[in-house]
């Protein structure tokens, strides 16, 4: 019998759902807010917005961070905008058209509810950004300017430059400094979060190390919200910043907090391809340049000349003859798809050829480069940084590399996962991007939720959770530490000839194989073993230099590698009983006469989530149903 | 391309440190220096020997957690570029590149090419920021802001926050990070009302924090990754003048 999850939605219409709840949600008077501790783990958009907000309530936060400081997180590297439903170009947007777009977007495998709260929100991020100085793109006249991203049509990114990201969490940092400086919040920089306190069935803490000291520290508090990212890294090449890591998550789940749609991870078309075996930080181009930019491929296979030499007649603008309507601006999955069938078929350029054009050359000629310019400055510096080429001078060579997860901790609609006290929020919850995420749609996710949602969701479960208090040093908090502490010794211990990052260099491989752009029954089936024997390969033969109470890098990437040995099975397992295709997940087995994913909303319209394995027992597969009241789920076409 | 990469290496805060000499004979020119510093690490670990311990993360220059000196130039000889973009094939072969951490009073070293930057925070608490609760905001449009104040802004805006400046600066001076914060929030409407009260906080807390005096030699500007100008720093100079002389408003 499969066990299902309830996802504790409020009724009524979609419309007025979330606000009808909010006024029901329970509400705690500023006197004994004081009396209430939060404990956030993570600052990037989510964690910075939800500790920040949390502050200005009243609630005592403290804030775990792995950085050095918390400007850092890796939302600072998101380039292109974030999406807002303010119409303000006139061209028929609406909270219903951005709910619309943004699950169709994710193939109807996401949370409705969820999705059109999302949609819902997203006017009032963009108001409190400009609040806090955010310096967003400008027309003359002084209102905000948009520009269009994938999957949609209608124009309703907000941005500034190609550093949207950057700028929206360093309005988030503000917020923190501020809250700081009021002090009703502590963060802890350099602090990685290694195992979850569980206490009477409640999250009630975490184990942390000091990554100066090593010392591992318990913090204690009446909630837990984890924002601590996504798992792209698992691929060990991707767009993800170099200490993007599961092991937050990851811990969590070993602790109980089940784990939704694992395998839906999304592949970003264009990014700067790998060249050599160094390199597993995979530079993006930003999803806004397909605005002026276009994909195009070699029309006989094999052709070596440079771009700027072949014909136009000689070219195929692939996006634009397969999905008209869309033309470039389709969604990341199907670019993604559509540039690895170019190079399957051998038009792919560049390094092994498995790179598609990126040609901006026609909008120089449109609009001049100097307009460009200003649209994306420094997108082309680090372009000609990394590739010593000027991107306005020929083509840009790009290629499809894996960027965020869709999957993360499962959550009800409080977001709070199935381990009540823990919260998870930003790209480490699983519930509004289905199993694929539109441009521009990360941030708002972020904001939303730790700005509006979460801290309005965590008073009603901190109103009727009746918390003992918890010490530092009871009796669940001293076994978890003492569990953090044998799992680093083992690390050390090891004493093999083999690095993490070798491990890892080889776990990308088969998952990139077999759990990439394109999966397969066979291929997932052979890669769950290879998983496994890499993970024991790992234990024997791991190379962990220097000492546990040090500042120890390496120690640090061998517990996230170890972790990513884990998820990178549980991801295998995902795909393998997900007998469909839809969004990034893409099931050879299952695809239209056209080649596009074939859904089958039979049987597997819902979520999956996964409850931990225990020994002798591989992890359990729970199912939320998902159910469409607002629209009928269809067959997604942007041809 | 063969390198010598010659590297200090400090255990902690209180050891003393000193340079050790790698020579790397297979580095590819495309990698960039922290590729060839992963790659040098990843030989040192699997040898047992500890590698080299360096603040990174994002690999795109927009996180600020990379900054090593290179040659004596933070950031190293290419202008506007972070340590993280700088490609190997700056240096010819053969050549030996000295790696050393950002070297000024307030930012003590951790551990080998690691130094502590948490001032830049403090300094930050004492106001780099607009004090606007959540769900206040009025609707986005009510303020038009020009679009050059915006473009001027952004470009203030841009700082990454890695502390280069400082560690170029013969004083240690914080100046144009200060100033970035300043110049960008003085610029928008949304930063008025604070105007007077962050130019006087956090100048005071940048000194507190024992960044040095702003000379004006411009070694900031020009090892800035950002290109941000020492035009801030004219910027913050106003305001804190204008703020001293007006007391009561603060």
């Amino acid at each position: 019998m499969t066990t299902v999850l309830a996802a504790r939605m409020p009724p009524g219409p979609l419309a007025t759902r979330w606000e009808r709840y909010r006024n029901e949600l329970a509400l705690i008077g500023p006197a004994r807010r004081r009396l209430h501790s939060v404990l956030v783990v993570g600052t990037g958009l989510a964690g910075a917005a939800a500790a920040a907000t949390l502050s200005e309530l009243g609630y005592r936060v403290r804030c775990l961070v792995f950085h050095d400081s918390a400007r850092r997180a890796h939302s600072v590297a998101a380039q292109g905008g974030i999406n807002a439903a303010k119409n303000y170009q006139n061209d028929g947007d609406s909270v219903e058209r951005l709910f619309h777009d943004t699950l169709e977007g994710g193939d109807f495998r996401a949370r409705e509810a969820n999705v059109y709260r999302l949609a819902e929100l997203s006017a009032r991020i963009i108001d409190h950004a400009v609040a806090q100085g955010v310096p967003f793109a400008r027309e003359y006249g002084g209102h905000l300017a948009n520009r269009s991203f994938g999957g949609a049509l209608v124009s309703r990114t907000f941005y500034a430059r190609g550093q949207t990201g950057q700028q929206l969490l360093l309005g988030a940092y503000g917020e923190l400094a501020k809250e700081e400086a009021a002090g009703g919040v502590t963060v802890l920089a350099r602090r990685e979060m290694l195992d979850l306190v569980v206490v009477d069935g409640r999250a009630r803490g975490v184990v942390a190390r000091d990554l100066v000291s090593g010392t591992l520290e318990v913090h204690t508090a009446d909630a837990v919200v984890l924002a601590t990212g996504g798992y792209a890294n698992v691929y060990f090449r991707s767009t993800n910043a170099k200490a993007s890591n599961a092991t937050a998550i990851w811990r969590a789940n070993r602790r109980g907090a089940a784990f939704a749609n694992p395998s839906f991870v999304q592949f970003h078309p264009t990014c700067l391809p790998a060249t050599g075996e160094h390199r597993a930080k995979l530079t993006l181009m930003s999803e806004s340049l397909r605005n002026d930019g276009r994909l195009w491929v070699p029309r006989r296979a094999g052709d070596d000349r440079r771009p700027e030499a072949i014909p136009e007649a000689e070219r195929d603008y692939f996006l634009e003859h397969r999905y008209p309507r869309f033309g470039n601006l389709v969604p990341r999955d199907l670019g993604s798809r559509a540039c690895k069938a170019m190079c399957d078929d051998g038009h792919g350029v560049g390094p092994g050829g498995r790179a598609v054009y990126l040609d901006l050359t026609d909008a120089a000629h449109r609009l001049g480069p100097a307009v460009l310019r200003e649209r994306y400055g420094n997108l082309f510096e680090m372009y000609k940084h990394l590739t010593g080429d000027d991107p306005l001078r020929g083509a840009m060579t790009i290629a499809p590399a894996a960027h965020y997860s869709m999957g993360g901790l499962w959550v009800d609609y409080d977001l709070m996962s199935t381990v009540p006290g823990l919260f998870v929020i930003g790209e480490a919850n699983f519930s509004d991007q289905g199993a694929n995420r539109l441009g521009a749609s990360g941030l708002m996710q972020g904001l939303a939720d730790g700005y509006f949602i979460l801290p309005h969701t965590l008073a009603g479960y901190l109103d009727g959770a009746r918390l003992a208090p918890v010490a530092d040093d009871g009796a669940e908090a001293r076994a978890a530490r003492a569990d953090v502490r044998a799992r680093v010794r083992a690390l050390l211990a090891s004493g093999g000839r083999r690095t993490a990052t070798d491990f890892h260099r080889a776990l990308g491989r088969v998952m990139w194989e077999a759990c990439g752009i394109e999966r397969s029954r066979e291929g997932l089936t052979k890669a769950i073993d290879e998983v496994a024997a890499l993970r024991e390969a790992f234990w024997q033969d791991l190379a962990v230099p220097g000492e546990a109470g040090e500042l120890n890098q390496e120690l640090e990437r061998a517990g996230r590698v170890a972790d990513f040995l884990e998820l990178g099975e549980l991801m295998c397992r995902d795909a393998l009983a997900r007998e469909e295709s839809c969004g990034c997940h893409f099931r050879v087995e299952h695809q239209t006469a056209d080649g596009e994913a074939r859904r089958d909303d039979d049987r597997f319209s819902h979520v999956a989530a996964w409850t931990p394995a225990t020994p002798g027992h591989a992890p359990t597969r729970l199912v939320e149903a998902l159910e469409f009241d607002s629209l009928d789920p269809r067959e997604r076409s942007y041809r | 391309m063969h390198v010598t990469l010659r590297i200090w290496r400090q255990r902690d805060a209180r050891e003393a440190g000193d340079f050790v000499r790698y020579s790397l004979d297979d580095v590819d020119p495309a990698m960039t220096l922290l590729e060839a510093l992963d790659h040098l690490n990843e030989r040192l670990a699997a040898t047992g020997e500890p590698p080299v311990a360096f603040d990174s993360d994002c690999r795109e220059g927009i996180c600020g957690a990379c900054g090593l000196v290179v040659d004596g130039r933070p950031h190293g000889p290419r202008p506007g570029t972070t340590t993280c973009l700088l490609p190997m094939r700056t240096f010819r072969d053969g050549a030996t590149v000295t790696l050393e951490p950002f070297r000024t009073g307030a930012f003590p070293v951790v551990r080998d090419l690691v130094v502590d930057r948490s001032a830049l925070d403090r300094v930050m608490r004492a106001g780099g920021y607009v004090s606007v609760r959540v769900g206040s905001a009025p609707e986005a449009n009510t303020l038009p802001v020009g679009r050059a104040v915006a473009e001027r802004a952004l470009d203030a805006a841009e700082c990454i926050g890695c502390g280069a400046c400082v560690a170029a600066c013969p004083n240690g001076a914080a100046a144009l990070f200060v100033g970035a914060k300043i110049t960008h929030l003085g610029l928008l409407p949304q930063g008025q009302p604070e105007r007077t009260r962050r130019g006087l906080a956090m100048v005071a807390a940048a000194d507190r924090e024992g960044f040095g005096g702003c000379s004006l030699h411009g070694e900031c500007e020009s090892v800035c990754p950002r290109g941000i100008g020492l035009d801030v720093i004219a910027g913050m100079n106003r305001d804190h003048l204008r703020a001293a002389l007006m007391p009561g408003r603060s």
